[in-house]
């Protein structure tokens, strides 16, 4: 994998968890002015819309975002990535399982402010990719994946209850 | 009573070493304060004001005898030797170490036991009826029903950060001893168009800051949807529920916000998504969490046999048959009877007990309840299942440890939050209020003559005393860093639920007794032959009460 470079030159650090595994971000964060030529940037929801809702692009819902918006779309888009304001506003939770319920099938990443010891759960409900800025950060969420082997309820992960598991 | 495969072993087992990796990292500095919190408080880990407080989950009250004594060690080894039993049927201890806190879930996950989601903006202990089970008014058993949303919100990956505390409670009774109006969400077992019973779903109800009487949002739900329709509730609180103000964040915000109409549509639509998808209950699944709760084996006992012995031991210890008419309730089963022990004795703290009552407890419910008993919201304990011959030796028992406190549903049973001793939240100290009113009404022919009542205190708003529901609600506030208390009247929490009416201007500490007292007066004054208090409030009206504890008050 190549790491992307933005127009000013500088490479990108930014590291992600991808299904499971750590490498370099092939796409850059969302900025105020529009991506230039051929950059792989997400857009956000509105920069999106303004651009006429290409397929291929890839989306940032904000927490309080209605997906509604993007359930048209959905099948063309190759990243949808849930922004957190705060670690502790769980909306974001809800609005993966919503969207992976939909039928989406790209990636599914979670961004902004996590602790790595919610990774299990965000993946549970359907985010295949974190973003976390510190290197230890990302690591230690790597570690913490699937801190339960089993779990109660079907999520995305498992669509199955327990109860339809029980040996 | 449930017991764990190895997959709830596992669960446990595994949320401990989470647990003991999060204090870790915590305890040297890699985790902040704001973030352990959150975390913590799902292990039930507060910061109180003098230590930790860790709730303990008993979920819907039920303990063997095992878990009862393991309690007891565990508040000799790592706090001061004694347990609160709290409103929502579950244990705290107010002394731990926040180091020791791992090792206290390891302790607790050995014998079945957990904290997790005791605190925290998450889906909290179910709670139900402390007679589940035995009560003669029973239409189902509501505890497979609270075990199976047990393990649905356990860990719950969509749900683990809401706006705000989230609480369920199931009724499967004729009278509601579980307090389903006040909760979120309030489910009542009722019987179906085809036969089988399914639920009443109330949403919206709650206590604290804005107490709202639950709204019905489904008067009958088929029991195999149960899961997926509480999943559609609990995603459109979690995505519309307020999160900019914490005062304002509980469902019952969002469904006044909304309207019922609204909110119930937005529920019925997200349900659509979720409906007869894998979350739809088998009946296998119901079936096979029922049989852990098809009661114990009761001897076949000749019922007038029973009742004859019984009938000789009251003849001969009148205090005995006294707390019998008192703490004891009828069965389903002939010859048996459900007991509730006091923990409201004079000087008792209410709700806490200690390491030696804990340590008698499991032994009298291993001679004489088939080895369980279960934690009430009253802040007592229900042994369940005693044969009407055992009740004497029961009794003494339980007198040997200051436990036979004749006074269920009395006066001074008050219900009452740990408030200023302990918590940080608190405008005032609750206790010594109850204390006080022990005190003065210690008098049992004068408790039992004022019949049934219900006096609950609160230390804040926050209401974790239900003070709102109490017939007689106490309020503690702070005016300009001074301690008053506020009086509300005519609560009521069955199900013909009610919030009471704030009676006027607060009152200070050492006047609380004598305002209780005077209230009294002026029911005893009005009250018509077998008029209970509540009845009497209804039929004359605050006015009566308000003229004569203020014109006291400035007699004074």
């Amino acid at each position: 994998m190549t790491t992307p470079t933005p127009a000013n030159g500088t490479p990108v650090q930014a590291r992600l968890l991808r299904d499971g595994a750590v490498v370099a971000d092939d796409w850059l964060p969302p900025a105020e002015q529009a991506p230039g030529d051929g950059e792989r940037r997400i857009l956000t929801l509105a920069q999106w819309q303004a651009a006429g809702s290409p397929a291929g692009a890839a989306v940032q819902l904000e927490a309080g975002d209605d997906p509604a918006t993007l359930l048209d779309a959905l099948p063309g888009l190759a990243l949808v990535a849930v922004q957190f304001e705060a670690f502790t506003d769980g909306r974001g939770f809800s609005l993966a399982r919503r969207l992976r319920e939909a039928g989406f099938t790209g990636e599914l990443r979670a961004r902004g402010s996590l602790l790595p010891d919610q990774a299990h759960y965000l993946r549970r409900c359907g985010f295949n990719a974190l973003e976390f800025t510190d290197p230890g950060r990302l690591a230690q969420a790597q570690e913490r994946l699937a801190v339960f082997s089993t779990d109660y309820q079907g999520a995305v992960d498992q669509p199955l209850p327990l109860f339809r598991r029980r040996a | 009573m449930y017991r764990y495969d190895d997959y709830d072993q596992r669960l446990v087992d595994e949320r401990v070493d989470q647990f003991r990796d999060q204090t870790e990292r915590y305890l040297r500095g890699d985790l902040g304060d704001a973030e352990f919190l959150p975390l913590r408080l799902q292990n039930g880990l507060y910061v109180q004001r003098l230590a930790p407080m860790l709730r303990i989950a008993v979920p819907y009250g039920l303990l063997d005898a095992r878990q009862v004594r393991k309690l007891a060690h565990i508040t000799r080894h790592y706090d001061k030797g004694y347990a609160h039993i709290s409103t929502r049927q579950n244990v705290q201890i107010n002394w731990p170490r926040i180091e020791d806190v791992p090792d206290i879930l390891a302790e607790l996950a050995s014998v079945q036991m957990h904290a997790i989601q005791t605190s925290g903006n998450c889906i909290r202990n179910t709670t139900t009826d402390p007679l589940a089970g035995v009560a003669d008014d029973e239409l189902e058993d509501p505890r497979p029903w609270c075990e199976i949303i047990r393990q649905w919100s356990t860990l719950h990956p969509e749900f683990a950060f809401l706006p705000r505390k989230f609480k369920i409670a199931v009724c499967g009774s004729r009278e509601d001893r579980a307090a389903i109006h006040s909760h979120d969400i309030g489910l009542e077992i009722v019987p179906g168009p085809d036969g089988e019973n399914g639920f009443r779903v109330l949403v919206g109800g709650g206590l604290g800051r804005t107490p709202v009487i639950g709204s019905e949002i489904r008067p009958y739900l088929e029991r195999r949807h149960l899961l997926s329709y509480l999943e559609a509730i609990l995603r459109v609180y979690n995505l519309h529920g307020r999160r900019d103000n914490k005062y304002k964040a509980r469902i019952k915000i969002l469904v006044k916000a909304m309207g019922v109409d609204a909110f119930t549509a937005a529920v019925e639509k997200e349900w659509e998504s979720l409906r007869d998808g894998p979350t739809t209950l088998p009946d296998a699944e119901i079936d096979r969490i029922a049989a852990f709760f098809s009661g114990p084996a009761y001897a076949s006992v000749d019922a007038a046999g029973e009742a004859a012995v019984l009938e000789a031991h009251c003849a001969s210890e009148p205090i005995f048959a006294n707390w019998v008419r008192r703490n004891s309730h009828a069965h389903q089963v002939p010859g048996y009877r459900a007991v509730t022990v006091s923990l409201k004795a004079t000087g008792n703290p209410p709700g806490d007990v200690s390491a030696a009552q804990l340590d008698r407890l499991a032994d009298l419910c291993e001679a004489y309840s088939f080895g369980q008993l279960r934690t009430t919201h009253q802040q007592n304990i229900v042994l369940a299942d005693v044969r009407q011959s055992d009740l004497l030796p029961l009794w003494r028992g339980l007198q040997a440890v200051g436990l036979a406190c004749p006074n269920a549903g009395y006066l001074t049973d008050m219900i009452c939050c740990p408030g200023g001793d302990f918590c940080s939240l608190a405008n005032a100290k609750s206790i010594p209020v109850a204390e006080a009113i022990q005190a003065r009404f210690e008098d049992l022919d004068y408790l039992y003559d004022l019949g049934p009542l219900e006096l609950n205190i609160s230390g804040c708003m926050n209401a974790c005393g239900h003070h709102h529901i109490g017939h007689i609600g106490i309020l503690g506030v702070d005016k300009k860093g001074e301690e008053f208390f506020q009086v509300s009247l005519g609560g009521n929490q069955g199900k013909e639920a009610s919030l009471g009416a704030i009676l006027g201007p607060s009152f200070r500490r050492e006047d609380m007794p004598d305002v209780i007292e005077t209230l009294l007066r002026v029911y005893l004054d009005h009250r018509l032959e077998e008029e209970t208090f509540l009845q009497t409030l209804r039929r004359i009206g605050m006015q009566p009460f308000k003229e004569r504890v203020y014109d006291n008050a400035n007699a004074r």
